[in-house]
């Protein structure tokens, strides 16, 4: 799994290698005439879309979409580049310069980053609905076929003699969200005690044998090498791994709560003024919230925000209580400092 | 000063080719680093020395260079071991296993991590045996010192084996004649001319264990305080965008290990003129 990762890594360092190359030559080309080629009608215009891990699939379905919208409304014709990788190393690659024109990551926090770089305006997440977010996922459980251990809610993953597979969150991004879903179940289970919800999130982490550094890599772990009773996954990529995997292997456990993972989107204003591609991008990410859009996240498992689509895949998704990062955290960066940055309560955990 | 430095050589261009040397490493090597020197030196004294004071850290860089000592010295028995056999004796396959040894510097060390953890895990084929025995070894020290292991061993081969074949048997035939028997010949006469070769190969093993991430974060399951290697502390820093404190862990590995190669390097000019008997040629 990280060795297609490395591989990506390698296309991105190959693509911001083309797209620097491309970029000399269309500027060579469209100079005498005084435009560049976005701003073209007629032309070609290339648009490189940083994003993270799992959404590979999406992302090339939805580029071929939105190429024959563009197309058919414009006349110009778009190509859309990939880059994944993981969240945060992604946004550390667009700060870094590589030269990304919308940046589609797994949590607010990273776009913030970037923000606090200098490359996207303050306002990033009210410019677009849903603050920027086109569609949401949430947390749930991946279990044995059978449901071994009997595992129904959160408070069975604190039971001694269950093993729970998660990933890091110091390393991983999409961790973070689980980690975050089961302090905020332990919190209004407790009306609001944090020391109570610090007890249960400990008690959880100790049932943790392995703590891979990425999403993927946890998913392996409880998948492939068979260690663990549950794995702590996004619901999107649960639902993928029972399809891909078989069902006869793995079944999904959805909690009475969990939080609404958020992966938001931005244009990154400092390259779209300097390439001229602002347009494109900016419908490139306003077409996510059209029927078409939420169709093709609704396909890759991603819950979509247009009530349209959502009904007409209600079976898929089932309800369940959601929360949001704000209402419980005070945001991501309130969350980051109490939980994730050093000697956070995290780290506290795993004091000796 | 200049008559001070310049060695009597036949081979001409001294100046030109010391020059070219001191260019060449300072842009290669020491411009990265000194990089990584500035980033670090934003921090205050007090800050820089809370965060690598950390206990965490600590622990993370002891299980760092412990691992990849202990992984250098199986790497040195064992890698002299192959070096002889490959060296010494002649045998249906040789060529085959002689380039075998290579495969875990040309192996990308992700898949080298993958194949590893797969094979020790409590369901792999290796890991269900040990287990039987009561044996953890994927998620725990023991298999990062495994991983560590594998992907040094080609420094150890590598070095010896070319010593090995230009040793002259005539050395050996004196001291047969001489009435030396074969562990006195080994342990007098073989051994003190490999001394040089074997250091620089543990040297090399050590020095890439420390730096090891790819293999090790598959294998290691990254308990914090447990199993976490400082590479990967750096890895977390940098997933949040701490980069001065990334920086300060890098510059701690990087002085340590400077420190311990430059340690192994005077050991092993110590030993090359102990046993070589030539005093010449070395100056600090």
């Amino acid at each position: 799994m990280n060795f297609k990762l490395r591989l990506n890594q390698w296309g991105g360092w190959l693509l911001a290698g083309g797209l620097a190359l491309s970029l000399a030559g269309c500027g060579h080309q469209d100079a005498p005439a005084g435009t560049t080629a976005a701003s073209t009608p007629s032309g070609t215009v290339s648009l490189l879309n940083v994003s993270y891990d799992p959404t590979r699939e999406l992302y090339e379905d939805y580029n071929k979409a939105f190429a024959d919208y563009w197309k058919q409304k414009t006349g110009q014709a778009v190509t859309i580049k990939q880059s994944h990788g993981g969240s945060g190393k992604q946004a550390r690659s667009v700060i870094d310069g590589l030269e990304a024109d919308v940046v589609t990551l797994a949590l607010g926090y990273d776009i913030d980053a970037i923000q606090q770089a200098g490359l996207i305006q303050s306002n990033w997440q009210s410019r677009l609905p849903n603050r920027s977010t086109p569609f949401t996922s949430t947390i749930v459980f991946l279990v044995r076929k059978g449901n071994p251990k009997g595992i129904k809610d959160w408070d069975d993953l604190i039971k001694p003699g269950v093993s729970v597979i998660t990933p890091n969150p110091k390393t991983s991004g999409g961790a973070r969200w689980n980690y975050l879903a089961a302090w905020g179940y332990a919190l209004r289970k407790n009306n609001g005690d944090e020391a109570a919800a610090k007890q249960f999130v400990s008690r959880l982490f100790k049932n943790v044998p392995v703590l891979d550094s990425g999403a993927r890599g946890a998913t392996t772990t409880f998948v492939e090498r068979g260690i663990g009773d549950v794995l702590i996954a996004w619901e999107n990529e649960a639902l993928l791994a029972v399809k891909e995997l078989g069902q006869d292997k793995f079944e999904i456990v959805v909690p009475s709560v969990s939080i609404l993972a958020e992966p938001p989107v931005s244009v990154v204003d400092k390259v779209v003024d300097k390439r001229g591609t602002r347009a494109v991008a900016e419908a490139y990410l306003q077409y996510l919230y059209s029927e078409q859009g939420q169709e093709i996240a609704a396909k890759h498992y991603y819950r979509p925000q247009l009530k349209s689509v959502a009904d007409k895949y209600a079976a898929q998704f089932p309800k369940l209580e959601l929360f949001t990062i704000d209402q419980l955290f005070g945001g991501w960066d309130k969350a980051h400092r109490t939980h994730f940055a050093d000697g956070g309560v995290f780290d506290q955990i795993y004091k000796p | 000063m200049q008559k001070a430095l310049k060695p009597h050589s036949i081979l001409p261009g001294f100046g030109l080719s010391l020059g070219f040397t001191l260019a060449y490493l300072g842009l290669v090597v020491l411009i990265p680093l000194a990089t990584l020197l500035l980033k670090t030196s934003t921090l205050s004294w007090d800050r820089f020395w809370s965060l690598v004071t950390a206990e965490r850290v600590l622990l993370a860089c002891r299980l760092s260079f412990g691992a990849a000592l202990v992984a250098a010295l199986i790497n040195l028995v064992f890698g002299v071991l192959i070096a002889w056999v490959l060296a010494r004796y002649t045998f249906p396959g040789k060529r085959l296993i002689d380039g075998l040894v290579d495969l875990p510097f040309a192996l990308p060390t992700a898949v080298a991590g993958i194949a590893l953890t797969t094979l020790y895990a409590p369901s792999g084929w290796i890991g269900r045996y040990l287990q039987l025995l009561g044996i953890k070894a994927s998620f725990t020290p023991l298999g990062i010192v495994i991983a560590l292991t594998f992907i040094g061993l080609p420094f150890v081969v590598r070095t010896v084996q070319p010593v090995l074949q230009d040793l002259d048997r005539q050395l050996e035939e004196a001291a047969a004649t001489l009435g030396a028997n074969q562990l006195q010949t080994f342990r007098r006469v073989i051994l003190p001319q490999l001394v040089p070769a074997i250091l620089t190969g543990f040297a090399l093993a050590f020095a890439r264990g420390v730096g090891e991430y790819g293999s090790v974060v598959f294998i290691s399951g990254n308990m914090p305080m447990k199993t976490e290697i400082a590479p990967l502390l750096i890895m977390a820093k940098l997933e949040q965008f701490d980069y001065t404190g990334a920086t300060a862990i890098a510059l701690v590995m990087l002085v340590a290990s400077f420190a311990i190669l430059l340690s192994i390097n005077l050991l092993q000019w110590y030993s090359h003129k102990r046993y070589s008997g030539a005093g010449g040629g070395i100056c600090l």
